[in-house]
């Protein structure tokens, strides 16, 4: 199992380079889909899987990235992906802003604020706020992509781009994961009591990961305005953020490779059953209950093993 | 009623003093008028029937509930109103009488914890692995697994908390609690559901702790224990201090046998 999984993950390295050989335009754009589901799942697994804080608004920092990139890119014609760090930036400081009163709520009724968090965004979009977001609308003829002198129109590029930084979000998350900053999340979602009896700020990584985490969703809503050239509200409805939090769940809270392959699940089944029509979702539905039922801890739950390459070496002794 | 113990703790100054500490649950004094003084390097054990508010005196101590009244010292500073990781810092440790571990996470990663506070690097350090982040890591590493090694879990490192057995999570929560490098150490009931093999090995550590000039003060109902590693005993009884003194002392005190057997009107 040990030596087959490397291989496996080179595999499914190795398509993903060379898929827009093989399929056609429409099957990537769905690929593209799953590319920033799985960004934005990876990014609400810091918060869900890793701290085990109950986040189901996680589409408000999505949006607000997204709108942000695309009010920058259309008022003020800055290029698209420059405006990456900025919505980044902008999401997390409003995830802190909003996190700081509500942040020491437990479970279920941090849940119940974050879905408020979520409408009341939305439905700020729609009402048009200081007369930045194009209410019901949205906004419209945001520019393509440039990188490096080359103009990015195709999904077959974009595909390159979105995956592009899930590789890199792995990357670096997987780092993230091994350090301190990493198991003090753990620590959180383990136990807070003992967490704070063993000298840590719970209240600071709690407010930390939520700015992290809506950090990275900020980003993947530039892709997305990138990629879609219009954003709207009913791109971030209620219905993302709870598609996001099953991601998390059914990949097995913790897991990055797990939550990839939930991706693929919940974003690819439908498409796969698409000639059921109007059963899709029943059959979807079926899926996730009898997942849920059948697996609760996920498709691939986190191993408790998670140590840097310099702690590993420790274990030889 | 400020009883500072005048009688044999004189000669070393107070690492932590309790002064006049109250708390109450709505109608319920769960620890009235409570004062005593923990000397440096001693071990002081704290006793009492069940509900006399042992543990509460502990999560005031530790900042886990806030005093109505009263005030606590530890090194010469005042610790109210301080959040608990900051107590923490200050050099306070602390085990807990239904052992909370990370459950999920291996027996190094619990014992890290303690160690976290010690260490600097944040998200940009971590995702870019900066040198010293790295040297940091391994630093905190060495620490953690020279705790496991002192407590006896050297060859368990690896494995899941959850996966230990009794006496053992009861260890590791000590490795995790020494690893914050503490001048005093609190333990809530170390020998609860232990056996006698671990009991015994137990009073061991806790010996060996001591010699590492950490000063303990704990709770515990095994009095064979009590009597035997306590140079002083503080008892209290439906939340205030009925006596204090060496453990000969406190064992012929009229008051703590009647807290014990029951005075003689109620049987």
């Amino acid at each position: 199992m040990k030596r087959f999984k490397p291989f496996t993950i080179a595999l499914f390295v190795a398509s993903l380079v060379f898929a827009p050989l093989f399929l056609n335009t429409y099957q990537i754009d769905v690929l593209n889909s799953i590319g920033l589901y799985t960004l934005l799942a990876l990014s609400l697994n810091l918060i869900l899987g890793e701290a085990g804080l109950f986040n189901m608004g996680h589409a408000a920092f999505y949006a607000i990235g997204a709108y942000t990139s695309a009010i920058l890119n259309t008022r003020y014609q800055i290029p698209i992906l420059w405006t990456l760090p900025l919505s980044g930036l902008i999401a997390g400081l409003f995830a802190l802003v909003v996190a700081r009163p509500v942040v020491h709520l437990r479970g279920d009724y941090l849940l119940i604020v974050t879905i408020g968090v979520g409408e009341i965004v939305r439905i700020a979009l729609v009402n048009d706020v200081f007369g930045l977001t194009g209410g019901a609308n949205g906004i419209f003829s945001i520019s393509r992509p440039k990188l490096l002198g080359f103009t990015i129109r195709q999904p077959q590029e974009f595909h390159y781009l979105i995956w592009g930084f899930v590789a890199l979000t792995i990357f670096l998350f997987i780092r993230l994961k091994q350090s301190r900053f990493g198991r003090a999340l753990n620590y959180l979602r383990e136990d807070e009591v003992a967490a704070e009896g063993s000298g840590i700020d719970t209240n600071y990584y709690k407010l930390a990961v939520f700015g992290l985490g809506a950090a990275w969703a900020g980003m993947a809503g530039t892709l997305f305005a990138a990629k879609m050239t219009i954003v709207s509200p009913e791109s971030f409805s209620f219905w993302e953020s709870v598609m996001l939090f099953m991601i998390v769940i059914l990949g097995g809270a913790g897991s990055i490779i797990g939550i990839v392959v939930a991706a693929f699940l919940v974003i690819g089944l439908p498409e796969l059953f698409r000639e059921f029509a109007g059963a899709r979702m029943l059959v979807f539905g079926l899926v996730m209950m009898v997942m849920m039922v059948v697996r609760p801890q996920g498709l691939l739950p986190a191993r408790s093993q998670q140590l840097s390459p310099t702690l590993l070496k420790e274990s030889n002794r | 009623m400020n009883s500072f113990s005048a009688n044999d703790g004189d000669r070393e100054l107070p690492l932590l003093a309790l002064q006049g500490l109250t708390k109450a649950f709505g109608g319920l004094t769960a620890v009235k008028d409570v004062s005593f003084t923990v000397e440096k390097g001693a071990i002081v054990g704290l006793i009492g029937p069940n509900g006399a508010g042992k543990t509460t005196v502990f999560n005031l101590i530790t900042g886990n509930y806030q005093s109505d009244r009263g005030q606590i010292i530890f090194a010469d500073q005042l610790l109210n109103g301080l959040r608990t990781h900051r107590i923490i810092m200050r050099g306070l440790a602390r085990t807990f009488q239904n052992i909370r571990l990370f459950h999920q996470l291996t027996a190094l990663e619990n014992v890290l914890a303690g160690c976290h506070y010690r260490m600097r690097g944040g998200i940009i350090a971590s995702m870019l692995r900066f040198p010293t982040q790295q040297h940091e890591e391994q630093a905190a590493a060495d620490c953690a697994w020279r705790e496991l090694e002192f407590v006896g879990l050297g060859q368990y490192g690896w494995i899941a908390a959850k996966n230990l057995s009794y006496g053992d999570q009861r260890r590791l929560e000590i490795a995790r609690a020494l690893a914050t490098q503490p001048r005093l150490l609190i333990l809530d009931e170390p020998a609860g559901g232990m056996n006698e093999q671990e009991t015994k090995a137990l009073i061991g550590l806790i010996g060996q702790i001591q010699e590492r000039g950490i000063t303990i003060l704990l709770i515990e109902h095994d009095m064979r224990l009590v009597m035997q590693v306590c140079e002083k005993l503080v008892v209290l009884e439906y939340g205030s201090k009925i006596a204090e003194g060496s453990p000969d002392q406190v064992r012929c005190d009229s008051k703590v046998i009647e807290a014990y057997l029951g005075a003689e009107d109620e049987a």
